[in-house]
């Protein structure tokens, strides 16, 4: 093995680029912060849905369910309470991680498309008893005005998301290289080699499972910090495959490749929408070119190039 | 009282099984691609509103009653025309890939239909009344019962019968079963599966379109109708059992029948009650109720 030279090391390079983005509010104007602080939040929800996805091979449909679940449990906690507002920051995880627990349950004797489609199926009695229940979640029209005291003007706002977002980010990493996430990515290479050697295969992908769900909730929590409301639009079954897509196009067998695609998807939605109201159009036509030529994603593309015909054999998870 | 509340209960009854006539037109379309072509096709529910829109096309250009009869014909073949298109050019390169990227895929093309209808159509929505002879509603137990969910009531049977004389009693129906268990044997004896998994993809599709066309004076067509849909199809298909046209038949009828109890029992939470049926059924028969292709 050759030595690694200081340019191909990887810390390095994510050092820089967190203190270009310190950096950036010197600079950029308040709209592009925004923009900024709505791909870490995105970015953040995509990298957790491909921890159970990329890495654990289950197919999460539904990821946005914990993704909604925590924004309105942060924005309940928030404009009801009358709790300090680091209360709903911790309520938003743990009421995710419940719900994703509850799910998990009833899913996991359930394999592949089966176990989507369930999950399909129970996230969408969670959208319709949030849509309907007006006395409690607003229904239809959500929950507005959910300011956070301090994290209030835009450049608050890009630093509170950009270091919480690395933080979240900085975990889930540690996870997927702890004998945890080794284990949990044997199991989807080979579930029934892993379960022959004594793996817990349903424990683990629970407990996959969970942690997925509090990292989603959590980023729902940032999502109503940076826009300030709660709507069920956020939990609606379109956005789990939005985000997939957004796994998808960054590449789902690697760490960033999900925070990528949220970054592409986001920036082109604001390029294409100063030209056009079809934007969901655009991005249909780039999801299918992206699945007829590039299926393994940009990153994963990158990666395939330079690791060569090893990995290129291994597309599909 | 109590026979007051019964009448109710019957009528409501009636209604459900009506919409169910339409939840199990468009579901069994999609439960057929899903057990012969192994798609779970997203945008079925793209061209069930595209059904919807080009029925009202038809309907107001014909004009009178005869609009639309002509319509019921023209739409579902509108919407197959539309689906042959897709399936030769995008989908036939497709059947070898994982379920999430068909799924992925069939969502995109979703996105560009929904688009395509906003521009063809416009963003407002539209009605359609029904023809001269189910409009009005007959007196069942008291309480008005429309002419029109009557007729549905009667097209459901007929679409059945239709399909298990097609999948039954037909060489296609026979082949396509065959290619739904082993395509590789199937392409070994000589048959071109690419064409038979067409033809069943346009099949699947023109109940898509059918069922738009029967919803069409039932409720307002609009943009988003798509979206509703397709949940409650792959729900229904679910719980049926994958590939099972009389699991679809099974599936709607629990869908519509819980549906139009909540509406009487809770109206707000109406909406949830099918979905807990549809939960409960998976707790206790994780693969569906009836025998599942796959």
């Amino acid at each position: 093995m050759t030595k690694k030279s200081i340019l191909r090391h990887p810390p390095l390079y994510i050092a820089l680029a967190f203190i270009l983005l310190l950096c950036l509010p010197l600079m950029l104007s308040r709209f592009y912060l925004y923009l900024l602080a709505l791909i870490f939040v995105t970015g953040l929800l995509a990298t957790s849905l491909n921890l159970v996805l990329g890495f654990g091979g289950m197919y999460q449909f539904h990821h946005a369910v914990f993704y909604g679940v925590g924004a309105y449990a942060f924005a309940l906690m928030l404009t009801e309470s009358g709790l300090p507002a680091w209360n709903a920051y911790l309520a938003a995880p743990i009421v995710a991680g419940i719900v994703g627990l509850i799910m998990g349950l009833i899913c996991i004797r359930l394999s592949k498309l089966y176990f989507g489609m369930l999950q399909i199926s129970l996230g969408s009695l969670v959208w319709a008893i949030i849509f309907r229940w007006y006395s409690f979640t607003g229904g239809d029209d959500g929950i507005h005005g959910c300011y956070v005291n301090g994290i209030d003007s835009t450049t608050n706002i890009y630093y509170f998301t950009l270091v919480t977002v690395g933080v979240c980010l900085f975990i889930m990493h540690r996870i997927v290289r702890s004998p945890f996430g080794r284990v949990f990515q044997a199991i989807r290479d080979n579930p029934e080699r892993s379960a022959a050697v004594g793996v817990n295969v349903m424990a683990h992908q629970l407990v996959g499972l969970v942690i997925a769900a509090v990292f989603a909730g959590f980023a729902g929590a940032l999502f109503v910090t940076v826009e300030g409301s709660a709507f069920p639009d956020l939990l609606f079954w379109t956005l789990s495959l939005e985000i997939l897509i957004m796994c998808l196009l960054g590449g789902w067998f690697t760490f960033l490749g999900p925070m990528l695609g949220a970054a592409i998807i986001l920036s082109l939605r604001t390029v294409v929408g100063i030209y056009t109201e079809y934007w969901t159009m655009v991005l249909g036509i780039v999801m299918m070119l992206l699945i007829l030529f590039l299926p393994e994603g940009i990153l994963g593309y990158i990666g395939k190039r330079r690791e060569g015909p090893v990995a290129a054999e291994r597309t599909e998870p | 009282m109590t026979t007051l509340t019964l009448s109710a209960l019957c009528q409501q009854l009636l209604v459900g099984l009506s919409k169910a006539t339409i939840l199990f037109i468009v579901s069994s379309g999609l439960s057929l691609v899903l057990g012969v072509l192994r798609i779970p096709n997203i945008f079925h529910g793209s061209l069930y509103m595209i059904g919807a829109f080009m029925a009202y096309t038809v309907a107001v250009a014909v004009g009178g009653s005869a609009g639309f009869w002509v319509a019921l014909v023209a739409a579902p073949v509108g919407v197959a025309a539309v689906s042959f298109v897709i399936e030769r050019v995008l989908l036939s390169r497709l059947y070898e890939r994982e379920h999430l990227m068909l799924l992925l895929f069939t969502f995109s093309v979703a996105l560009v239909l929904g688009d395509l209808v906003k521009m063809v159509w416009g963003a407002d929505y539209r009605s359609l009344s029904p023809p001269a002879l189910f409009q009005g509603a007959f007196d069942v137990f008291g309480f008005p019962f429309p002419r029109y969910n009557l007729f549905l009531l009667g097209v459901g049977p007929l679409v059945a019968a239709g399909l298990w004389r097609l999948t039954d009693r037909t060489t296609i129906g026979q082949i396509a079963k065959a290619a739904a268990v082993d395509r590789e044997m199937v392409g070994a004896v000589g048959i071109n599966v690419s064409w038979v998994f067409a033809w069943v993809f346009i099949i699947g599709c023109f109940l898509a379109g059918l069922g738009g066309a029967l919803v069409a004076p039932m409720q307002n067509i609009t943009q988003g109708m798509d979206h509703s849909i397709i949940i409650e199809a792959f729900l229904i298909v679910i719980i049926g059992g994958l590939g099972n046209i009389w699991g679809a038949l099974l599936g709607a009828v629990i869908f519509g029948l819980t549906d139009a109890v909540g509406i009487l029992v809770w109206p707000q939470f109406a909406i949830v009650f099918p979905y807990v049926a549809v939960v409960t059924v998976l707790l206790f028969r994780p693969t569906g109720l009836l025998k599942s292709t796959w």
